[in-house]
């Protein structure tokens, strides 16, 4: 698996034993997801991409991943909607399209 | 001295994994970039050691663990201490292939945590030590550090009849490091993500202590979009007020010479942390950056 993706078995502690007695977590532990952060998404438009993955190198998240059919997609859990990707995007078949619309 | 082939890495063949993944950081934040590119560079056998700063703020807010490598917050100060005592630790267990790289902001590199990292180069530690240069302590507020250029507005360095921001220059920190005679220092820049990808693999092979001054603009602290950031690096670059340079085997190789530099004008008035400067304080800086830049192209190999 490329992307660590958000643990569903968690449930945050409800009493105080429950809570850890040090800081130390395993790598990669996802409790929540970035994706209420978002007042707009990218949407990339997969017929015309030509896949040169400057966006994929770009997104401060890494949140762009090439899927197995090769064509690239987005992980919203975790996209924050920064646009970086839409501004690089040479072609400029990312959009950025408004939340809730 | 170096070991293993130089690989020549592009977007094609840099790993798909990734090893900063669901971090805090604000929306275009050129810093966490860096990270991520770096760590996708040095791969799971990394250590990661993180001052206070953004990064670790950023990354360790729990119970989240943005990292999927070995990572741990060092003290402010002791960033470069903590790397040698990891590469030390790892030396001793055996283990190999691994890398001790720390990630320090501005403030932690140039103010707070500069003796830790000049006795690591002094000591020929076996480290990586990355700074991300967003120009300001961010994590706190945007408070100005000894790496804020000349005439920009924070929080502690604010602009109205009598003061006009920053007053210092900034600090040369990648001529300070390879005054120490380091083993390998480079300078780059989130907007050139291959020559930045190239020196990171690069000091992965350095048997020694390697340094990289990587410019991450802040959107938050800067006031730009956060789409720009990626636009406002490579125009830092075009415009002369940043050079992509390394220093190796003690001689300086410029990597770029953008000839004839674009506006600094544009450049900063692009940021709302630079919007209250007038003609005559921003043919100051464009004086300055002649001058650095004469004696570059007099000094330096390309």
């Amino acid at each position: 698996m490329s992307h660590p993706s958000r643990s569903k078995a968690y449930r945050p502690p409800s009493r105080l034993e429950d809570y850890p007695t040090g800081t130390v977590f395993p790598a990669g532990h996802l409790v929540e997801t970035s994706s209420g952060w978002r007042s707009k998404r990218p949407v990339i438009d997969t017929e015309r991409c030509i896949n040169c993955l400057v966006c994929w190198l770009l997104c401060p998240e890494g949140v762009i991943r090439k899927s197995p059919d090769g064509r690239l997609e987005i992980d919203y859990d975790y996209c924050k909607g920064c646009g970086i990707c839409a501004r690089e995007c040479h072609p400029g078949v990312i959009l950025m399209k408004q939340e809730g619309a | 001295m170096e070991n293993r082939k130089e690989r020549k890495i592009t977007a094609r063949n840099l790993d798909d994994r990734e090893f900063f993944y669901g971090h805090k950081g604000c929306p275009g934040c050129g810093g966490s970039l860096a990270v991520r590119l770096a760590l996708k560079v040095l791969g799971e056998k990394s250590f990661a050691v993180l001052p206070a700063g953004c990064m670790s703020a950023i990354g360790f807010v729990f119970p989240q663990m943005a990292f999927s490598c070995n990572a741990m917050i060092s003290t402010f100060a002791g960033t470069a201490s903590m790397l040698a005592g990891v590469a030390a630790g790892a030396r001793a267990l055996g283990l190999e292939g691994i890398h001790a790289v720390g990630f320090a902001g501005d403030g932690g590199t140039a103010d707070i945590g500069l003796q830790a990292l000049s006795g690591a180069i002094d000591r020929h530690d076996r480290i990586i030590y990355i700074c991300y240069d967003n120009e300001a302590y961010m994590n706190t507020g945007v408070q100005k550090s000894s790496l804020t250029p000349t005439g920009a507005r924070t929080t502690t360095s604010p602009v109205g009849n009598r003061l006009r921001g920053a007053v210092t220059p900034k600090k040369q920190m990648f001529e300070i490091v390879a005054a120490h005679g380091i083993d390998y220092a480079a300078t780059a820049s989130v907007g050139h993500p291959l020559d930045y990808l190239r020196k990171v693999e690069h000091a992965s092979r350095v048997e020694g202590t390697s340094y990289i001054h990587v410019f991450a603009p802040c959107p938050v602290g800067w006031g730009h979009d956060s789409a720009e950031t990626i636009e406002v690096a490579k125009a830092a670059v075009d415009c002369g007020l940043l050079y992509l340079a390394e220093y190796t085997g003690g001689g300086f190789i410029l990597n770029h010479d953008p000839g004839e530099f674009s506006s600094i004008r544009d450049y900063l008035l692009g940021q709302g942390r630079f919007r209250h400067l007038g003609e005559e304080e921003i043919e100051a800086i464009v004086a300055q950056r002649d001058s650095r830049w004469q004696r570059i192209r007099r000094e330096w190999r390309t």
